[in-house]
């Protein structure tokens, strides 16, 4: 599991220091997909390099911990975030945003893997035998092995991004980020991708984060949902539940925010914009966008609690204060 | 498409673009477009979609219509005239003044340096032809009103001052200063937050009914597809596939294609049930001289990898205007030489 505790990630700059995520706390199991949405700017891609541990100026990681903990020889290690970039590949992996872009374009796609797997616990296995697995677990992938002899330009986006999740999963990581893993993708290759990952997931009994600001991606795919507004979370839910009913007025703004297929409903999207994370506001930071605003929401930071076993939200109407002083337990 | 006796607003005729891929030697043909032809009643705003997945051509043909790019071969007509060829400079200025491109990137439309109103007032002097400032200050404000904004929140302002539906609504209201009656948006909500976009969205729908403009809107969102448009046009590999009215369309797909892409959106509410199949080589498919989606379709006979499928009108026993470029509709007979009346009562 991935155990986050209130982690403040900041970036440096010359206006003063952005707050990109605030004071964040949850778990993330073993053998489940968890999914982070929200709007650009909420703080979704900076969560997850946090959590990578790839963390580089002007980002810097104010306070908090994430910790990886992993069962090795059937004892419990626990992994620090200064020390996960040691576990890159091996046990945690991240496919970016900008995958398109991530592969060298003047080497052909079997040296990148073998450069890639140089110091895993795939080496020992030699050139060749390596080689030979990797178009073994393409072709387990459905993907063309002779795509180990070509050049990334001569191959199509969504099939790059398959050769970036199938190198990200090859040697079986526990954690799988992925960022946007389909956005700049049609929607029929799109949907390939996202079944594969699915079939992955199943397949390997992982954990895989998927960041995406598209909710029927979410829907299609994830167990588990959390959602970011300027820097914080405002709801963790399980997915259909969360879809069903959710329990912040942003959870449920996003949802309705787009038209459905075949749906003729007037929609009118959100209003206004997330507030400067250079200086955040007092109390509740969507309570200028929310339809549901008192005068109490501006004074108080509401807290994330558990409304009911499994779903919790930060908003003292949908979620109201008085559960916290019974004793709520944090996420 | 499109019956004779009415006048026609835009037609392409035949249109395709052909571009050279790889160097001098070995180099290969590809059709972006090929061989398209569409029509819009004049007289009627709408909104006629193009909706297709990266490398249909639905990019290139918005392009060849707001005259960015010119066809390889073939011609578009605005108001009966074409717009194609050399156009001296009154032609060239009347075209301007009724047909404007949206583009993709609002962050890249207004340079950074520059306050955006200095795109508002050019457009207002050389394309509008505003004499005095009085003139462009006006076309300007009214140009800003028709897309929601008022100009004191506007003039003197820098891009990073906007939020991306704000700026999308401002180069609306740019392309809106010459009254245009066609708007030519590539994917003007693809990089505009989710909250946001519907903004944007709805307002085409204001400017298609107060402002009587057509607008052709390239996208590969279904859902805001089904949302906004009157007419939509699915491409696939450099040809139109399927035409008709968007619900229609949507709710009852002709071709296989529009059939796969509507089962591959993620939807919210319906999770997807089987597997789909995904190309391994894409450029081989614009060679094809018959269906060029033959490799992918589950419904392919023989016939649709040797002739070029029929375009079928599946809509006539509803009397709409509904058609399809699939040899399924007329049971995989070859019908070239037929008269059409036959063709329908094989329709689906």
């Amino acid at each position: 599991m991935i155990r986050i505790r209130n982690i403040c990630t900041y970036y440096r700059t010359v206006q003063g220091t952005v707050k990109a995520v605030e004071d964040v706390s949850f778990d993330i199991y073993d053998n489940e997909i968890v999914g982070i949405a929200g709007e650009s700017g909420c703080g979704k891609t900076s969560l997850m390099k946090t959590i990578y541990g790839s963390v580089e100026s002007p980002m810097y990681i104010a306070n908090g911990s994430v910790e990886l903990v992993v069962e090795e020889m059937g004892r419990e290690k626990v992994i620090p975030s200064e020390e996960i970039h040691q576990y890159w590949w091996e046990y945690i992996s991240y496919i970016p945003q900008a995958s398109m872009s991530v592969l060298n374009p003047v080497v052909r796609i079997k040296d990148q893997f073998l450069d890639l797997f140089q110091n895993t616990s795939a080496r020992p296995l030699g050139r060749e035998a390596l080689l030979q697995r990797m178009a073994d677990y393409l072709q387990e992938l459905e993907l063309p092995p002779d795509v180990l002899n070509a050049y990334p330009h001569q191959l199509s986006g969504g099939m790059r991004q398959r050769v970036i999740v199938a190198m990200a999963t090859f040697v079986h990581p526990r954690f799988v980020l992925a960022d946007e893993p389909t956005t700049a993708l049609d929607v029929v290759i799109q949907r390939g991708i996202l079944t594969m990952l699915m079939r992955l997931q199943k397949q390997l009994q992982n954990t895989f984060i998927i960041v995406s600001h598209d909710m029927g991606v979410h829907y299609q795919i994830t167990d588990r949902m959390v959602i970011m507004y300027a820097g914080k979370v405002v709801e963790i839910s399980p997915t259909e539940a969360m879809f069903e009913r959710p329990i912040h007025p942003y959870t449920e703004m996003l949802i309705n925010a787009l038209p459905r297929l075949g749906d003729d409903e007037q929609r009118v999207g959100i209003s206004g914009r997330p507030p400067s994370l250079l200086n955040p506001p007092s109390g509740c930071r969507f309570a200028d966008r929310c339809y549901l605003v008192t005068p109490r929401c501006r004074e108080i930071d509401p807290p994330l609690v558990e409304v009911e076993p499994g779903r919790f939200a930060a908003c003292i109407l949908r979620a109201p204060v008085e559960l916290v002083e019974k004793g709520w337990e944090r996420a | 498409m499109g019956t004779r006796m009415t006048q026609h607003f835009l037609e392409a005729r035949n249109v395709s673009k052909i571009y050279r891929i790889g160097g001098l030697i070995g180099s290969t043909k590809i059709a972006a477009v090929d061989h398209v032809n569409l029509t819009l009643e004049s007289g009627k705003p709408q909104i006629l979609t193009i909706v297709g997945e990266s490398g249909s051509g639905k990019t290139t043909l918005a392009r060849m219509i707001a005259r960015l790019i010119p066809p390889t071969t073939g011609e578009i007509l605005i108001d009966g005239k074409s717009t194609s060829g050399r156009l001296n400079h009154a032609q060239m200025k009347e075209f301007r003044c009724k047909v404007q491109p949206i583009f993709q990137n609002p962050f890249e439309s207004f340079s950074s340096r520059k306050t955006v109103d200095t795109y508002l007032f050019e457009t207002a002097r050389n394309i509008l032809g505003t004499r005095n400032k009085a003139e462009t200050h006006r076309a300007v404000d009214e140009a800003l009103a028709s897309v929601g904004l008022s100009s004191d929140r506007v003039i003197g302002r820098y891009p990073n001052q906007f939020s991306g539906g704000e700026l999308q609504r401002i180069s609306v209201a740019r392309a809106m200063i010459p009254r245009p009656e066609l708007l030519v948006a590539d994917e003007p909500v693809s990089m505009i937050d989710a909250s946001l976009r519907m903004n944007v969205v709805n307002l085409f729908k204001k400017l298609r009914d107060e402002y009587n403009v057509t607008i052709l809107y390239i996208t590969h969102d279904l859902s805001t597809a089904y949302y906004v448009s009157d007419l939509i046009a699915v491409m696939y590999r450099g040809n139109i596939v399927e035409y008709g009215p968007s619900a229609r369309v949507l709710k009852q797909p002709a071709h296989p294609y529009t059939e796969l892409l509507l089962d591959s959106v993620a939807k919210i509410g319906k999770k997807w049930s089987d597997v789909v199949r995904l190309p391994d080589m894409e450029t081989k498919e614009y060679g094809h001289a018959a269906c060029k989606f033959a490799g992918r379709c589950p419904y392919v006979r023989d016939i649709c990898r040797e002739v070029k499928p029929p375009w079928v009108d599946v809509g006539s026993a509803q009397n709409v205007e509904h058609d399809a470029l699939c040899f399924k509709l007329v049971d995989y007979q070859n019908v070239e030489q037929r008269p059409p009346a036959k063709v329908e009562e094989h329709a689906v």
